[in-house]
């Protein structure tokens, strides 16, 4: 879970009060969250804009619980805080004792940490989920039917609808897979659509990731901890089940199997190792799915197949879950140095030998500086409008961005394009006026570098805190499965949460934790 | 089965099973310290060898005192044999291996490690150390428990077995290598007692001092004491004991693949030749030259194991 970009941040915002001390939220004594106004960024007030507001999804702008939270808050109701102070402390040792953890790179001997998890579930009323779900489905084919147009006939290019610079000259475009028909025809096997709210009706895209989405463990591991402390509270709630996901993603990765599998196929994980930081979420999947968990050394090609070491020897594998990038995958073909791929595993691949989940080359599709064209692809491709919009976003390798940009800087979020997990970013409003001007002078050097965002105003989620529920900022990833046979998407996804009081960080590399994940049934 | 899994299986038992015997081996030394402080240091010097590590602690120390030594062997980290270091890349080796572990075993090496981290966050005091140790051989004892009792008796778990036995075999033979001179004929005409305390560390480094004495009673000599560690195969920790299961083990792993192996003859063979007795020809042999030979033949046996069932390439 690193490998992710941050929401929007907005300020720090000290003038959102914690609930006081287990003040149970009930409608008449609730804590009117999201009219609290907090601090306005300074040139947001400049220009009027008013104060920022904060949508709390259990509260809404009202103080009056919402309907999706309203009988989980019955519940809480009635349960002593005590209670659940224990519980959430044994939830803890619990994730610790099975090993739910990620490595944090640079830290001494491969630390590892826990990520946070809060005990209060997301949850998402039917209706929501049914629109969200819409969006996320239209989305994930436009995805797949780019890919597969961009590396092929570039009609969307042909029709100037996206700049052909922007593709070819994007390191993310790889010239081998033109031409290249993979298996089932299926490119994104496996995406993560991250989303944010700001409103009761207001949800945007924040994010694609369509080369290796992480995350999904959690998603599941966050279930099965709720269910092991509150099994109570699933008898009152009626909400969807997320526990086919392994299944379903053993159903979906063997529809796709390769020209050259014969029977029932093989599906193997592969993963970096042991160190990598999502090493859990890898075994974890493995584990679920009943596939061998393999690296790179274990792999060979062997009779124009790729196949894994056994104790009776090679064994060919029919699809490849590979949870590392493009550029290890193979020596031979591209970073030579790479040690965590298989070399001529390219080869086998363009022959029908093998499946590769996600396909080398879909991250041209999740590329920051494509994201602002995706209502234009998804319009492209499907006919229709994007259901689920994304975050308005100038592109500074436009002039006219550009100036705009430069002229409101304080208040935007720039992003660098290739930039991943909240690095070499700037934070407007958060950032000191030594930092912008810094940062201005790296934009005027290099503008294409770069994309800009307005400061959203995230929706939150109280948190469970000693001293009360306290409400924090969410994010969504929802994730999606592609075959011949259809999407699947599991309903929900992973909440990732800011654990401190105003941040809008939920990268679990800098302090965000998760929350269980609740679409109610109709 | 990938061979690099079968491989960290086996990797993971050894290192459990190195640990814990290096627990015994202080414990041992710990009580000589304890109750003859002017052979300690000579006492800790073979505890050092037993455990292969005596040249990088003359490397890194002065003298052999008690503290030094036991911390050298706990959790220094220029000793990469320190227990620390060997729990931790069992543990490597659990992670590298968990889709093949059940969740309980799983649970009990990844709390044994986080309990060991624990511990060893500084020097132990001399008072803590029973305790400590006590603890290292109860989280192997959850270990084991939850191998016997959750795994499936697939490849998996006779690879994990295998590595047991296949470390404690070289264990026990290490420990009466260095000892051996106690119990030459030479030194100690046989029938005649050798030193009390002597022989009972070596029987307390193996946890055999009372299942000793209620064996052979009162009656200790080099040869009884020799034929309790090498040729009782009722005894858990003899050679005679760990090549039987290696040979069973094994066995299972060829049954299971309907393939015979070198490595499966090899055991066979180790089990044959050198574990026939009696003792006394072991001695009329010259019972280091008997020993140097049994390791050889068992870290032979541990590579055969590796290639035969391709835990690398």
């Amino acid at each position: 879970m690193t490998s992710d970009s941050w929401p929007n941040l907005v300020p720090p915002t000290p003038a959102i009060p914690d609930f006081p001390p287990f003040s149970r939220i009930l409608p008449s004594r609730a804590v009117v969250l999201a009219s609290t106004p907090a601090a306005p960024p300074a040139s947001n007030a400049a220009k009027g804009a008013g104060f920022i507001r904060f949508f709390d999804e259990m509260q809404g702008q009202g103080g009056e619980v919402r309907a999706p939270y309203r009988e989980f808050c019955d519940w809480f109701d009635g349960e002593d805080p005590a209670r659940i102070h224990r519980k959430a402390q044994q939830a803890e040792a619990f994730f610790r004792t099975i090993g739910i953890t990620f490595n944090v790179y640079g830290a001494d001997g491969g630390d590892e940490r826990l990520i946070p998890f809060d005990v209060v579930p997301r949850i998402i009323a039917a209706g929501e989920w049914r629109r969200l779900a819409r969006g996320i489905e239209q989305r994930v084919r436009a995805l797949n039917a780019f890919l597969h147009d961009i590396y092929h006939r570039q009609e969307i290019l042909r029709a100037g609808r996206v700049p052909t610079d922007l593709v070819a000259r994007n390191d993310a475009f790889l010239p081998m897979m033109m031409g290249m028909d993979p298996p089932g025809g299926v490119y994104t096997h496996i995406s993560g659509i991250d989303i944010v709210r700001t409103g009761a009706d207001e949800f945007y895209v924040l994010e694609d990731n369509a080369r290796t989405p992480s995350g999904v463990s959690y998603m599941l591991e966050n279930r099965e901890t709720m269910l092991q402390m509150f099994p109570e509270l699933f008898a009152r709630v009626a909400v969807r089940e997320v526990g086919d996901y392994p299944i379903n993603l053993l159903k979906s990765l063997s529809a796709c199997a390769p020209p050259a599998c014969k029977g029932t196929p093989t599906v193997a994980v592969l993963t970096p190792g042991i160190h990598n930081s999502a090493y859990f979420e890898h075994s974890f999947l493995a584990d679920q799915m009943g596939a061998e968990l393999v690296e790179g050394h274990d792999l060979r090609v062997v009779a124009g197949r790729i196949a894994m070491r056994t104790t009776q020897g090679y064994r060919p594998i029919d699809v490849l879950y590979r949870r590392v990038d493009d550029d290890y995958l193979d020596p031979l073909n591209f970073r030579p140095d790479s040690l965590l791929g298989v070399p001529g595993i390219w080869d086998v691949y363009r022959a029908g030998g093998i499946t590769i989940a996600n396909a080398p080359g879909t991250g041209i599709a999740d590329d920051k500086a494509l994201y602002s064209y995706m209502p234009d692809i998804i319009e492209f491709y499907t006919g229709e409008k994007a259901l689920l919009p994304n975050v308005p976003t100038w592109r500074c390798s436009d002039p006219d961005h550009l100036r705009e940009v430069l002229d409101r800087l304080p208040e935007l979020v720039v992003k660098e394009v290739h930039g991943s997990g909240g690095y070499g970013m700037l934070v407007g409003p958060a950032a000191s006026k030594k930092e912008i001007a810094a940062f201005r002078a790296k934009l005027e050097a290099n503008p294409g570098n770069y994309i800009a965002q307005p400061t959203l105003s995230l929706s939150t989620v109280p948190i469970f805190t000693k001293a009360g529920l306290a409400p924090r900022h969410v994010d969504l990833r929802p994730f999606v499965l592609m075959s011949p046979q259809g999407l699947t998407i599991t309903p929900g996804g992973l909440t990732r949460v800011a654990m401190t009081r105003g941040s809008l960080v939920v990268n679990s590399s800098q302090g965000g934790g998760t929350k269980d994940t609740w679409v109610l049934e109709d | 089965m990938l061979g690099k899994t079968a491989g960290s299986l086996f990797w993971m038992a050894r290192y459990l099973e190195r640990s814990e015997n290096t627990a015994r081996l202080i414990d041992a030394g710990f009580h000589i310290a304890l109750t003859r402080s002017a052979t300690a240091p000579a006492e800790w010097k073979s505890v050092l060898e037993t455990a292969g590590v005596a040249n990088a602690y003359i490397a890194a120390n002065a003298d052999f005192t008690s503290a030094h030594v036991v911390d050298f062997l706990l959790r220094d980290p220029a000793n990469p044999s320190s227990i620390l270091s060997i729990v931790k890349q069992a543990r490597d080796n659990a992670r590298t291996a968990r889709t093949y572990l059940t969740r309980e075993v799983w649970e009990a090496v990844n709390t044994g490690w986080m309990t060991l981290v624990a511990l060893l966050k500084r020097p132990v005091r001399e008072d803590d150390l029973p305790d400590v140790l006590a603890t290292i051989r109860r989280q192997n004892g959850q270990v084991r428990g939850a191998l016997t009792g959750t795994m499936l008796r697939g490849d998996g778990f006779h690879f994990a077995q295998l590595g047991t036995f296949l470390e404690r075999a070289d264990n026990t033979a290490r420990i009466l290598d260095v000892k051996y001179y106690l119990l030459l004929p030479s030194v100690a005409h046989i029938g005649s007692s050798i030193d009390n305390v002597q022989w009972e560390t070596i029987l307390r480094s193996v946890s055999a001092h009372r299942a000793y004495r209620w064996l052979y009673g009162a009656e200790i000599s080099a040869l009884k004491i020799a034929e309790f560690l090498i040729l009782y195969a009722q005894m858990p920790r003899s050679l005679a004991f760990c090549c039987e299961r290696m040979a069973e083990h094994l066995g299972q792993i060829q049954h299971i693949y309907a393939e015979e192996t070198e490595a499966g003859r090899m055991a066979a063979a180790l089990c044959r030749e050198r574990l026939a007795g009696p003792i006394q020809s072991i001695f009329d042999g010259g019972l280091h030259e008997y020993l140097r030979g049994f390791l050889t033949a068992n870290a032979a046996l541990a590579r055969q194991v590796e290639r035969d069932y391709r835990f690398v390439e």
